[in-house]
């Protein structure tokens, strides 16, 4: 259309309108820039690696061991087993407490913030060593045990899964409680309301109405403590003592005490393929704002 | 469709946080089948009052009586009472038909009675065919109806109504209005409804509850209420009432140095208000015996589509300044002939309608 004077100040509004969107551009243009530089040409890079054998040239060989040799299927297996659990033990602990947090007032509601929070916001190096120190068979836990009588002699609670399962959960709750309880608070009160006026017991409107609605936040704090438990390294190596091998820790000792940035590389592909896999499928199982517009 | 219906019998129900009664000695008789309006402002407890009815708020002390069971210490699930509430409260994970539905599961209904009552609820609130929607690719008028056949699937003997039509557009409101009050008739439930809008109150109510500061302040039919307000507040808050400040001696009226008559005369001596209603005075051209009259100068003139509001400013008693609101309706002989807005007008009200409250 060209600019006649039935269309006064189109040229003038064209160009407030292209200048916008060089704001927009411009203001995101740091991140595309960092986002290119720090992720896409690095994992670039480990994929390319990935194909280098030992002889350095091209081969399948670091994928190939991955499938044949039984100790990266021990790690895969661990990998999964302590991420799943960990999971699990999150939501049963996590979705009582950010229900509980959902129903007090909001000042309540902070207080209780601020216990979830703080932990979040100390070193994850100095909570970990934290547990190593309770649960030592020297430590706090073991000595308070036997001093009340309840075992006779120091129980193994650390250097091994279960040591590291305390320490991960521990570290990991927050994830799954901050969008749970975010999703809570968003739930309309007045609908647990509604659910009891027509007819239902307070713990058939929770399964028919409050847990439906939090499934959202449920599944978008599972999805995060997954995740992030899937490439987890600090907690795994400090309180599993060595037993429990993680992916993350296997790619750390392929480089610093093999050298091989290929095997490495390799297990680093494969760790982003299988999230990226998972985030997919979650995200087609549920959307995450199915029930938003409220 | 038609239910047998239950009646309400509330007896001193009061209910007060720390300092603040939000129910003062409430006492009150609903009968079965009646629609009854409690009317207030914000914050004057009657949604509170209706809470105590669903069963979601415990009074401090009290009795609420449904037929001839009492029912304060039920919990809400087992009052078999359909409620409405403001923001109309639908399962947003559920589509039109669940919803609706969902009263009907917890009641164990067979699937084919619940298909059968929940098609008949959606006709009987004009969404036929809309069962299979998800809420939120409803309008707010859609909801509305929805939130209303999901309260009303199950037949319940009482509905409770929380001002369901708040949040609706002015036309769409007062459409509803008539609709709600037709379903009523239909139905034959008892219905509490809650609302600040006095104008819907008047429109739907057999009789209206007007509430204020946890008080009951005076229960009547609409007619009553709009005709003789117990006491300012309501003289106040139903209609658009300009209030005069009178004096009364030895069953004299003065209203500055002017003396006033009234419809009928007053018992006591006093300090009283007048209460004026914009559509009873008029503008005068002559004067007449039996009608009181004002003159003041025409602060304002609105043209309000069916009606044109005027603001007129009479002399100022004891240093306050004392205005006056009449509503011409358009069209009329005395609207093409309105003076300019500067002018002096003489307003009058007639004797009959002139009345006072304390």
């Amino acid at each position: 259309m060209s600019a006649t004077s039935d269309h006064l100040n189109q040229d003038g509004l064209k160009k407030l309108a292209a200048r916008e969107s060089l704001t927009f551009l411009g203001l995101t243009l740091p991140y595309l820039l960092m986002v290119a530089l720090l992720i896409v040409i690095p994992v670039g890079w480990l994929f390319y690696l990935s194909f280098i054998g030992r002889d350095g040239t091209f081969s399948f060989e670091n994928y190939e061991r991955m499938v044949t040799s039984r100790s990266y299927m021990r790690i895969f297996i661990t990998t999964f087993k302590i991420s799943i659990l960990t999971t699990i033990i999150c939501t049963l602990i996590g979705y009582p407490l950010a229900y509980f947090m959902s129903q007090l007032s909001r000042k309540w509601a902070n207080i209780c913030m601020v216990g979830v929070l703080i932990p979040f916001w100390t070193s994850l190096l100095v909570r970990t060593y934290a547990w190593l120190v309770l649960l030592q068979k020297k430590g706090l836990l073991n000595n308070i045990a036997l001093d009340l009588g309840l075992i006779s002699e120091p129980i193994k609670i650390v250097h091994n899964t279960t040591g590291t399962l305390i320490g991960m959960v521990h570290i990991m709750l927050p994830f799954l409680i901050l969008p749970l309880y975010a999703n809570m608070r968003a739930i309309d009160k007045d609908c647990l309301k509604a659910a009891s006026s027509l007819g239902a017991t307070p713990t058939r409107a929770f399964w028919t109405v409050f847990f439906p609605l939090s499934l959202p936040g449920l599944f978008a704090g599972l999805l995060i403590v997954f995740v992030l438990c899937l490439g987890f390294y600090v907690t795994p190596a400090i309180l599993g003592g060595g037993r429990v091998i993680m992916a993350a820790m296997k790619i750390s000792s392929n480089i610093e005490l093999y050298f091989s940035w290929g095997a490495a590389s390799a297990l680093g592909v494969v760790l982003l393929i299988v999230t990226a896999i998972i985030l997919y499928i979650a995200s087609k199982l549920v959307s995450l704002d199915q029930f938003g517009n409220k | 469709m038609k239910n047998t219906s239950l009646n309400i019998s509330i007896k001193n129900v009061s209910k007060s946080y720390d300092q603040f009664h939000a129910l003062n000695d409430i006492s009150l008789e609903i009968t079965s089948g009646e629609f009854m309006t409690l009317l207030g402002p914000s914050g004057s407890g009657k949604t509170t009052l209706l809470m105590v009815l669903a069963g979601f708020t415990n009074p401090d002390c009290g009795s609420v009586k449904f037929g001839n069971e009492e029912v304060i210490l039920k919990p809400p699930h087992l009052r078999g009472i359909g409620m409405v509430f403001q923001n109309y409260a639908l399962f947003p994970h559920m589509s039109v038909e669940q919803n609706v539905g969902y009263p009907q599961k917890l009641r164990g209904v067979s699937k084919a009675e619940t298909q059968e009552s929940v098609e008949e609820a959606l006709s009987t609130v004009k969404l036929d065919g809309l069962g299979h929607r998800g809420v939120h690719e409803l309008s707010g008028g859609q909801r509305q109806r929805v939130a209303l056949a999901r309260a009303i699937v199950f037949k319940p003997k009482i509905l409770l109504m929380d001002e369901p039509l708040s949040a609706l557009d002015k036309k769409l409101r007062e459409e509803m209005q008539i609709e709600l009050r037709q379903l009523h008739d239909a139905l034959n439930m008892t219905t509490v409804y809650v609302t600040h809008d006095q104008k819907e109150a008047l429109t739907m109510s057999d009789r209206i509850t007007v509430i204020n500061d946890g008080k009951l302040m005076q229960l009547g039919t609409p007619n009553e209420i709009y005709k003789n307000p117990s006491n300012a507040f309501i003289a106040d808050f139903i209609g658009e009432s300009s209030l005069l400040p009178v004096s009364v001696n030895k069953s004299q009226i003065s209203f500055g140095p002017e003396t006033i008559k009234t419809a009928s005369p007053p018992a006591q001596d006093g300090k009283f208000l007048l209460v004026v209603r914009p559509e009873k005075a008029f503008v005068a051209t002559d004067k007449e015996e039996g009608v009181n009259y004002f003159s003041g100068v025409l602060l304002d003139s609105i043209f309000q589509g069916e009606s044109q509001l005027l603001v007129v400013k009479l002399a100022p008693l004891d240093g306050e300044a004392q205005t006056l609101r009449v509503r011409v309706p358009n069209g009329s002989i005395t609207q093409e002939a309105l003076p300019p807005v500067g002018e002096t007008v003489t307003i009058g009200l007639k004797v009959a309608d002139s009345y006072l409250v304390s």
